[in-house]
């Protein structure tokens, strides 16, 4: 059997992540094609209610990147990011989400590299802990009460 | 039903060459609402160009994805070509299988089959396109200058030379600012007042100038191109319009010795005064803290010498309210005080003085006449210690930061004090010198090999007073590496700029941010240097870090351009990446519950409160209303609204999680 | 007020004149003293320089045993004491995880611990202004030293490069403050045994400033500053090359003799350089700084 190809949705910012993944094109980088990007404008925009939804979609890891601290294109919306994150953090707990299949970093424009690395990081790290087929199965066990988003 | 077009780039071998783009293509042909689905080797080319305009054409497309390198790079390219056509342009969107595909995988299916879900997931966002249209924002032509020193001269000087009409506001009695306190300046040496008093009657005299002396900011309202600001006038006790400038109220005034604040209290002023001799406008006030009529009832000594009738007792401030379009912040600087040096003796000892007090003491027009006097005794000093870096570069003062003037300004009073003192002595002792700029690092040289002043590199531990000197106590570290003392006549302490007293308060009113050391902050510190966070809003001069005068010259100058740049049209046209709140229809009108969360989180204060209203006038409710004008789109509002009520154009909430339900 | 009272060696050793004159004024003065139960060394010697787990361990234990005893003021003399529990105090009131190791190492619980005050803490103005009945009025330098001054923000005085606050106890007590400029310099204490002709140099220094602004006394409040300007007072004349007979009292020797108290009860014939004023000062012009 072929080995297990982690599905990785990745939520980044327009002006810092985004453009970082540019770069790493640009630098002609290599790394995993495992992930998927959604481009927003600002990490700020990332409603978590995205994360839950992109699991119950079948993703296995999740990563969320934006600007870094204090570089925000619009000022704050990284620390409102951050700080609704701490939060949700302990919904997921809550929610029996493997915290482990979620990854918040900042990567700047500037880090090609460290996009890479990071894809290559999460895919692999995923890949150990195997496909996330829980949290969907929940999700569809519990669909004929509540619906989620 | 969506009327989708697919356009698959193959970039050359960019694409091509790691990813089967027929292979896409051909996927993309099947995907429900796609219509038209092609690939072509460089769709940004004109025949690429013209490849996607005839299927539009053609094939009556509602939405278009172009799958080809980053947005970041062609989505102009192809949202412009669609506008040709009369598709909106907001119905265009870009997959990105370049950068994040192509260039960073290897060929295979893998990669493949990431390209098609790129442009899967575009499709199904594009199909959730609205046409979106530029927003338009009339702009009143008018700029508001906040603070009249060399930047607000500036600043204003270039945009009312423009043809457009400014309106300056001051908050001392004269225009002029600290330059006009200046002896000569750094490195040219010439005199401060001869280069600036020329700019100041220019002000007074310019037809597009209005001119607020005595005046400060009450409070301000609005957004880029339509603010609405109430200054006041505070009370002068004196006509401007009958007054004729004669001085005879000044001369007469019996209180004579309140500490001048233009001559950094080194001398004394009256209680009715100007600033100084060559003051724009050359109309005195009455300081009514030390006037002994207000203070005590009796007195009237200007009103009954006063040729002009121009004396008004019982004149009350006056609240202006104006309409501009742009605001330039030039607010400027302060010097820490001796008093904040309790190493150097709390400013107790009337021969330990600032910088700015040197600069006093060596103008012509300073309370010594140009001659070095120490304030003590009236006695030329023989020995003059500069000390640089006073409370600056100083973590233990909580000020990390730089003043970067002040090594300029020691070499420069150390060079006058050597001039007009042959055989007088003078130290510097500095950590280093910063001496960056045009002439700058020559000019140091001059002060140390042709003037001899005698640097000292290190830091000075004390001050202390005896037997009628100052005793410096400090070290060499250079190349003794040994404790120094000086018996001086007179120390002068290079103290830190920092900003204005009411920086904090001054920045809420106009709503923008300041960093941690209560200097306002640009909005990019490389790319947006005079404009402010908040749109219409811009800076110059000291009030945004530390600079010497070219450089905060320079700076107006580019915050002049900014809002010519602004004024040059009758309208402001922003992308329509907003966030809106929605309304739908009675009797919740809008799902807004109006908790006003969006409202904490708005990093541009674009959120508003608006009544929906029954027709008869009665309140049904208060919800949030988005300032287009203002809104930058980064989408935090939506993030946080509990009801779902704000959407953001062109990344809404149906949009986004239909990207993800594709996946 | 009820104070617990940490002596810490000097106090029973080579100032124990310090620890006589105290406890006589404290009564007058409406202080009530309980000395913390088996206290031990504070780490002010060799301790904070070599061992930073024993430096804090050392006056942690001191506060363990004050807090267990009931003390919630504990009055700390010596001003390297007090220097050392109050950076104790402080380093450990911020990081917690470090408390419960040093409160591993000392076997002893430590919560919040007491606050520490030093001499110029607990004396206040009026309370010596309304009990003295013979004014000692003669001309003293008040010399701080650097334990009640450094780091600026451990200090509990408002002004740390020019302190004032021994300045106005003095001044309640009849004496007249010079002004002068080596209130907080360096005594030498820390060269005080490696490096003797150094302290003759530095205490030398302390000494001439206070003698040039016309002092008849040198008034401390820390057992280091009193060895250096006293009992190595025939090294500094050496030094020199004359002699001086400045006196150094403790503050509150100085209270003690205002309050009417036995030079004897104070301590006063410990010293090394005689404590003798000339009966009638001469009246001198104040110098401002």
């Amino acid at each position: 059997m072929a080995e297990f190809e982690p599905k990785i949705v990745a939520f980044v910012c327009n002006w810092c992540t985004y453009a970082g993944a540019d770069l790493t094109g640009t630098s002609r980088i290599k790394y995993s094609p495992n992930v998927r990007m959604i481009r927003l404008p600002c990490t700020g925009r990332i409603d978590f209610m995205l994360l839950l939804q992109a699991f119950g979609q079948g993703a296995d890891g999740i990563v969320v990147s934006g600007c870094h601290p204090g570089d925000c294109h619009y000022t704050s919306g990284n620390f409102h990011a951050r700080r609704r994150w701490m939060l949700f953090r302990r919904l997921l707990e809550f929610l029996g989400v493997d915290l482990r299949r979620v990854h918040f970093a900042w990567v700047s424009a500037a880090e090609g590299a460290k996009w890479a690395e990071l894809v290559n990081q999460v895919v692999e790290d995923v890949r150990k802990l195997g496909p996330y087929r829980e949290f969907p199965r929940r999700l569809a066990a519990a669909d004929s009460r509540a619906e989620v988003a | 039903m969506s009327r989708i077009g697919v356009f698959i780039c193959h970039c050359g071998e960019n694409i091509g060459a790691t990813v089967d783009t027929a292979a896409v293509a051909a996927a993309s042909a099947d995907l429900p609402g796609v219509v038209h689905s092609v690939d072509y080797k460089y769709m940004c080319s004109d025949p690429g160009q013209n490849l996607i305009k005839d299927a539009i054409r053609e094939k009556k497309l509602s939405g278009v994805v172009v799958a080809a390198c980053s947005p970041r790079m062609h989505e102009p390219t192809f949202r412009r070509a669609c506008q040709e056509v009369g598709l909106n342009p907001y119905l265009c969107e870009m997959a990105n299988l370049r950068e994040h595909c192509s260039w960073v995988h290897e060929q295979g299916e893998a990669t493949t089959e990431k390209a098609a879900d790129l442009v899967r997931v575009m499709v199904e966002k594009v199909k959730r396109n609205r046409p979106l249209y530029p927003i338009n924002v009339p702009i009143t032509k008018t700029a508001l200058v906040l603070g009249g020193g060399i930047a607000g001269i500036q600043a204003a000087l270039d945009i009312a030379g423009a043809g457009h009409r400014v309106i300056l506001v001051e908050r001392e009695a004269s225009i002029g600012g600290h330059m006009a306190q200046l002896s000569e300046t750094f490195p040219t040496l010439d005199c401060s007042q001869c280069i600036l008093t020329p700019r100041m009657v220019e002000v007074a005299q310019h037809p597009n100038i209005t001119l607020y002396t005595y005046s400060e900011l009450e409070r301000v309202e609005g957004f880029i191109g339509n603010f609405r600001a109430v200054i006041r006038k505070k009370a002068r006790s004196v006509d401007e319009s009958a007054c004729t400038g004669c001085g005879a109220c000044i001369q007469k005034c019996p209180t004579k010795k309140i500490p001048s604040e233009f001559n950094a209290d080194l001398g004394p002023r009256t209680a009715i005064y100007v600033p100084f001799p060559q003051a724009v406008p050359n109309k005195p006030v009455i300081d009514r803290d030390h006037c002994t009529y207000y203070r005590t009832g009796k007195c009237k000594v200007c009103e009954k010498f006063c040729p002009a009738n121009a004396i008004r007792f019982d004149q009350e401030d006056l609240l202006v309210e104006v309409e501009v379009g742009a605001i330039v912040v030039t607010t400027g600087y302060q010097v820490a005080g001796a008093a904040e040096f309790g190493e150097y003796g709390y400013g107790e000892y009337p021969d330990v003085i600032t910088g700015l007090q040197f600069e006093r003491l060596a103008s012509a027009s300073g309370p010594t006449q140009g001659v070095i006097r120490r304030p003590s005794d009236g006695k030329v000093p023989e020995t003059v210690v500069f000390i640089a870096c006073a409370g600056s570069r100083d973590a233990a003062r909580g000020r990390d930061y730089c003043s970067k003037i002040c090594c300029m300004y020691t070499a420069k009073h150390a060079m006058l004090y050597r001039h007009k003192v042959h055989e007088g002595n003078a130290y510097v002792f500095y950590m280093d010198i910063r001496a960056g700029g045009k002439m700058y690092e020559e000019f140091v040289r001059r002060a140390i090999e042709q003037d001899r002043v005698r640097y000292v590199r290190g830091r000075v531990s004390r001050i202390f007073e005896r037997d009628g000197k100052l005793v410096v106590k400090g070290t060499d570290t250079l190349l003794a590496g040994r404790p120094v003392e000086i018996q001086a006549d007179l120390v002068v302490l290079a103290t830190a700029m920092i900003p204005q007293p009411d920086a904090e308060t001054f920045a809420q009113k106009l709503k923008i941010s300041y960093d941690e050391d209560r200097f306002l902050s640009e909005a990019h510190p490389k790319l947006r240097p005079v404009e402010m966070n908040t749109a219409g809003i811009y800076v110059a001069g000291a009030c945004q870090a530390p600079k010497d005068i070219p450089e905060t010259v320079a700076q107006a100058s580019g915050a002049a351009a900014k809002v010519s740049g602004l004024f040059s049209k009758d309208e402001l046209s922003r992308e329509p990446v907003v966030a809106v709140v929605n309304r739908c229809a009675p009797p919740d009108f809008s799902t807004c519950v109006g908790c006003f969360l969006c409202e904490s989180a708005c990093p541009y204060q674009a959120i508003e409160h608006e009544e929906i209203r029954a027709r008869d006038g009665s309140a049904i409710k208060t919800v949030a209303k988005v300032n287009q004008g203002v809104c930058q789109g980064c989408g935090t509002c939506v993030a946080l609204c509990r009801s779902k009520s704000i959407d953001l154009q062109g990344f809404t909430n149906e949009q986004v999680f239909s990207e993800i339900v594709i996946l | 007020m009820k104070l617990g009272l940490f002596p810490g060696c000097s106090l029973e050793g080579s100032s124990r004149e310090y620890l006589e004159s105290l406890t006589a004024i404290a009564p007058k003065l409406g202080l009530e003293l309980t000395e913390v139960p088996d206290w031990n060394c504070c780490g002010a010697t060799a301790a904070h320089s070599l061992n930073a787990k024993l430096a804090l361990a050392l006056p942690a234990r001191n506060l363990a045993l004050a807090e267990r005893a009931g003390i919630t003021d504990l009055l700390v003399p010596c001003s390297a004491c007090y220097a050392r529990l109050m950076a104790t105090h402080e380093e450990l009131d911020r990081d917690e995880e470090r408390k419960r190791e040093i409160a591993d190492i000392i076997e002893l619980p430590l919560q919040a611990g007491p606050k520490i005050v030093s001499i110029l803490d607990v004396l206040s103005t009026d309370g010596v202004a309304g009990r003295v009945s013979r004014p000692f009025a003669h001309r003293v330098a008040c010399y701080y030293g650097c334990y009640l001054t450094r780091p600026p923000k451990l200090s509990t005085l408002a002004r740390t490069e020019d302190p004032r606050e021994m300045d106005d106890l003095v001044r309640a007590a009849g004496a007249e403050p010079v002004a002068w400029a080596f209130k907080t310099e360096c005594c030498g204490a820390g060269l005080s045994i490696t490096r003797t002709d150094l302290v003759a140099e530095l205490a030398g220094r302390v000494l001439d400033d206070a003698e040039r602004r016309g002092a008849e006394a040198i008034v401390v409040a820390c057992p280091m500053c009193h060895t250096n300007l006293d009992l190595r007072r025939d090294a500094i004349d050496a030094h020199r090359g004359r002699r001086s007979r400045l006196p150094v009292l403790y503050l509150t020797q100085l209270i003690g003799l205002a309050l009417g108290l036995d030079e004897r009860a104070l301590g006063l014939h410990r010293h090394h350089v005689p404590v003798r004023f000339r009966p009638d000062p001469q009246p001198t012009v104040a110098q401002e700084i």
